[in-house]
């Protein structure tokens, strides 16, 4: 089966042009949607059904760096060990201790303006680390960025919380 | 690419194979019928020329059933046998419904959704709605003088699974084909985004009777690209009723009403909150079953007031469905208002005030989703040209999770997700020698199952006895393009597969459906059976022609002897069309659809790859 760079035409490498990517994934829809098919046969329909749910996955993927970045390092047989390998730098466990223990207090106290600042950090330091992570893979060196993955993948768990937080405490 | 292509690519079709189709709003309060004519999209009226259908049945003693007006004029002496706002019960169970208390009728409790004593017998929000919308494909088929190919039914953005399964039902035991469930706020972005070009990021505001959706969009040249949704599926206009006739029986110094009185107050609490759209103050004069006087007067002001608290709950998802598009209010180009309940002037004011621009509104807010659908239906139907068309990528409104150890829910597809979408999942067993694993189907946000909505419960049997840990059971959620799942379960290991799709529990089975259609007509004029045969005859005839153009086009794709087993299918198919034996002819279709899937697949291939292939030789150029 193709993967998903091969699918949309696109090279496989972590610098993608975004506005080829979307030009790619609306063209494939354009061919597959579901809603190309209504009156088509069933058989017709459950392929594109299919097809369409592959494109969107396929899509999805490369969209996100943190998705792109890992699905590359698959590609590239680095298994990321996300459940095996926990260690990770000190300075990094240190700065993710801290904006925990920000983001309790935050929810604590209800303070909208702090959970800005916190969402506002994490942004940053998340976009410090994909590109990291993307200079890392397009120099083939998979094994140094799983390890930059394990990371964002921490980032992006927190991402997430603070969203719930900014929706309870609203 | 359509697939029924009878004429040449760039000739027009000819009108006698405009194939009809309708959209469908089923509100709350009204329903509203609609077709695309002449290229037209145009709500269809009844024969005394008014668009809306009041989404109110009433049951008489003698089993028949008024809809519509008949029924309304019914509502206050006949309270517990006119069922209002019935949408509010569609795939809920009694405990999920808001101000029980206050409804006059005889729910029944039963699991999965309620259903209603009525003179008539006992009825489900299913059925109910199925009349309504019985009554709209009637009046749509007397419009338009013939049969109609399908529809397309809209729904709350935010509806779950459960309410969009048990309005699917509803529109097949109306007897309509269900060309696709689309969204409220989709709807009105397609009407709002064709008629005027717009491309940008739009929010649609739709507060309906009983509903509240809100929906982010990306439109760029025939692409409509849902990036989120949120909103409240038990919020609406119907609520600003119910706080107004709080607020008269507090002013009044009512005592406990009776189920007639009730009614009575809340029609006058609706119609003083439409009159206070245009006025700035109003009365309420009403008497009461005792003949006891009511006698109020209502400010716009205090109307404002005593609703801000349900405004307020509008603006909570809006910026979540903001939040998870990953935009701010700066980046939206423009917000459309859409639902009756936005005529209230506290409610454009506030919508106003927090996306910092006028919303739109020039397009009936009562029929923008209406006419949204028939344009969708008219497209689904394949009425337009390929070139001529747009791409709808629609989402998810909640996350679908599983239920695992200590009551907690793990994602499997999160809200949010661009449909259709898939995801499987692998879980294992916990004791030695299992061989059967419950499977918990949850719906929602929330950590705790008991928390989130239970769609279905089922149980993968029949693994083979394996030490603690050892099976690999791969559970696979699947969303459609209506935004419905299905859920299978099998056993990699042992090699032994089990599989089991499920509808959720509260779901009509196909057979269970068939069977209501079935009753329903022994009271009517139309020979069930023969219409059964007769639809199946005409799927038959196209089927075969949609095959028959395929082998024209991409016959090559077929070895020899795979085109000779093709042509054999469509062959049993021709024989059994001339037959009247209805369960012999879907055999033989359902064979011949097996038999081309492969086709269908390289068929799919090949156009993707050329697709992406012309579209590089573009940019070369």
């Amino acid at each position: 089966m193709q993967n998903h760079f091969d699918l949309f035409h696109l090279p496989q490498c972590f610098s993608i042009d975004t506005a080829a990517l979307d030009a790619a994934y609306h063209e494939v829809q354009n061919q597959v949607h579901p809603d190309k098919f209504s009156t088509a046969t069933d058989a017709e329909k459950r392929v594109a059904m299919q097809w369409a749910t592959r494109a969107n996955e396929a899509y999805q993927t490369l969209k996100s760096p943190f998705k792109r970045a890992a699905y590359l390092c698959e590609l590239n047989g680095v298994d990321l060990q996300t459940e095996s390998n926990t260690a990770m730098p000190r300075d990094f466990l240190m700065q993710q201790m801290e904006w925990r223990e920000a983001l309790e207090e935050a929810k604590a106290v209800k303070d909208v303006g702090a959970l800005e600042k916190l969402d506002h950090d994490l942004r940053i330091a998340r976009k410090e680390e994909i590109e990291q992570i993307g200079s890392l893979l397009d120099a083939n060196d998979f094994s140094q960025a799983a390890q930059g993955v394990r990371q964002l993948m921490f980032l992006e768990k927190f991402k997430e919380e603070i969203g719930y937080i900014f929706e309870t405490i609203e | 690419m359509a697939l029924l292509q009878i004429s040449e690519p760039g000739m027009s079709t000819a009108p006698h194979q405009h194939r009809l189709a309708v959209g469908i709003d089923l509100g709350t309060t009204n329903s509203l019928v609609a077709t695309v004519r002449n290229s037209i999209p145009e709500v269809l009226n009844d024969e005394e020329a008014r668009p809306l259908l009041p989404s109110i049945v009433r049951y008489l003693s003698n089993g028949r059933a008024q809809i519509g007006y008949k029924a309304q004029a019914a509502q206050t002496t006949d309270p517990k046998n006119t069922i209002v706002s019935v949408k509010r019960f569609m795939g809920r169970g009694l405990k999920d419904i808001a101000y029980v208390e206050n409804l006059p009728y005889d729910f029944i409790d039963t699991p999965g959704m309620v259903q209603l004593k009525t003179v008539a017998g006992v009825k489900s929000p299913v059925e109910i709605s199925a009349e309504i919308l019985a009554t709209l494909r009637q009046r749509a088929e007397d419009a338009l003088g013939d049969e109609l190919v399908g529809a397309v039914v809209t729904v709350p953005a935010y509806f779950d699974d459960a309410q969009r399964q048990a309005t699917k039902d509803a529109a097949k035991l109306a007897g309509l084909n269900v060309l696709r469930l689309l969204n409220e706020p989709t709807a009105a972005a397609i009407a709002y985004g064709l008629d005027n070009a717009s491309e940008g990021i739009f929010a649609v505001y739709d507060l309906g009777g009983g509903t509240f959706d809100i929906s982010i969009l990306k439109l760029t040249k025939g692409v409509f690209e849902v990036l989120s949704t949120g909103g409240d599926s038990a919020l609406g206009g119907d609520d600003f009723d119910h706080r107004l006739l709080c607020w008269i029986i507090e002013q009044a110094r009512l005592a406990p009403l009776s189920d007639q009185d009730t009614r009575v107050l809340m029609v006058k609490s609706r119609e003083a909150k439409e009159l206070l759209s245009s006025r700035t103050e109003t009365h309420i004069d009403a008497r009461l079953g005792s003949g006891e006087e009511v006698r109020l007067t209502l400010s716009a002001e205090t109307f404002a007031q005593i609703t801000k608290h349900l405004i307020a709950k509008t603006i909570t998802p809006t910026r979540k469905a903001l939040r998870d598009a990953g935009l701010t209010v700066d980046d939206v180009d423009g917000v459309v208002l859409v639902g009756g309940a936005t005529r209230m002037p506290q409610v454009r004011k506030a919508v106003g005030e927090f996306f910092q621009t006028t919303p739109l509104a020039n397009i009936d807010p009562d029929k923008v989703v209406a006419l949204g659908a028939a344009i969708q239906a008219n497209l689904l139907a394949g009425n337009r040209a390929p070139g001529d068309d747009w791409l709808l990528l629609d989402v998810i409104p909640l996350s679908l999770g599983i239920e695992t150890m200590g009551g907690l829910v793990e994602k499997v597809i999160p809200r949010n997700s661009t449909i259709p979408c898939a995801r499987a999942q692998e879980f294992t067993t916990f004791k030695d020698g299992q061989t059967a694993i419950a499977i918990h189907v949850i719906q929602g946000e929330r950590e705790l199952v008991s928390d989130c909505r239970s769609l279905a419960k089922f149980e993968l049997r029949g693994i083979p006895p394996m030490a603690a840990g050892a099976a690999r059971i791969r559970v696979t959620y699947q969303v459609d393009a209506d935004g419905l799942l299905s859920v299978s379960a099998r056993e990699l290991k042992s090699g032994v597969e089990a599989a089991i799709t499920v509808k959720p529990s509260y779901g009509l089975s196909d057979e269970e459906i068939a069977q209501m259609l079935q009753d329903s007509f022994k009271s009517g004029d139309i020979d069930a059976k023969l219409r059964a045969l007769r639809e199946e005859q005409v799927e038959a005839e196209r089927i075969l022609l949609a095959t028959q153009s395929a082998l024209d086009a991409d016959g090559n794709l077929l070895s020899d002897s795979e085109r000779t087993d093709i042509v054999a299918c469509m062959d049993a198919v021709r024989r059994e069309v001339q037959g009247n034996d209805h369960d012999a002819i879907k055999a033989a279709v359902e064979a011949l659809a097996r038999g081309t899937e492969e086709f269908a697949a390289r068929r799919m291939d090949r156009s993707v790859r050329t697709a992406l292939a012309g579209k590089r030789l573009d940019e070369l150029t």
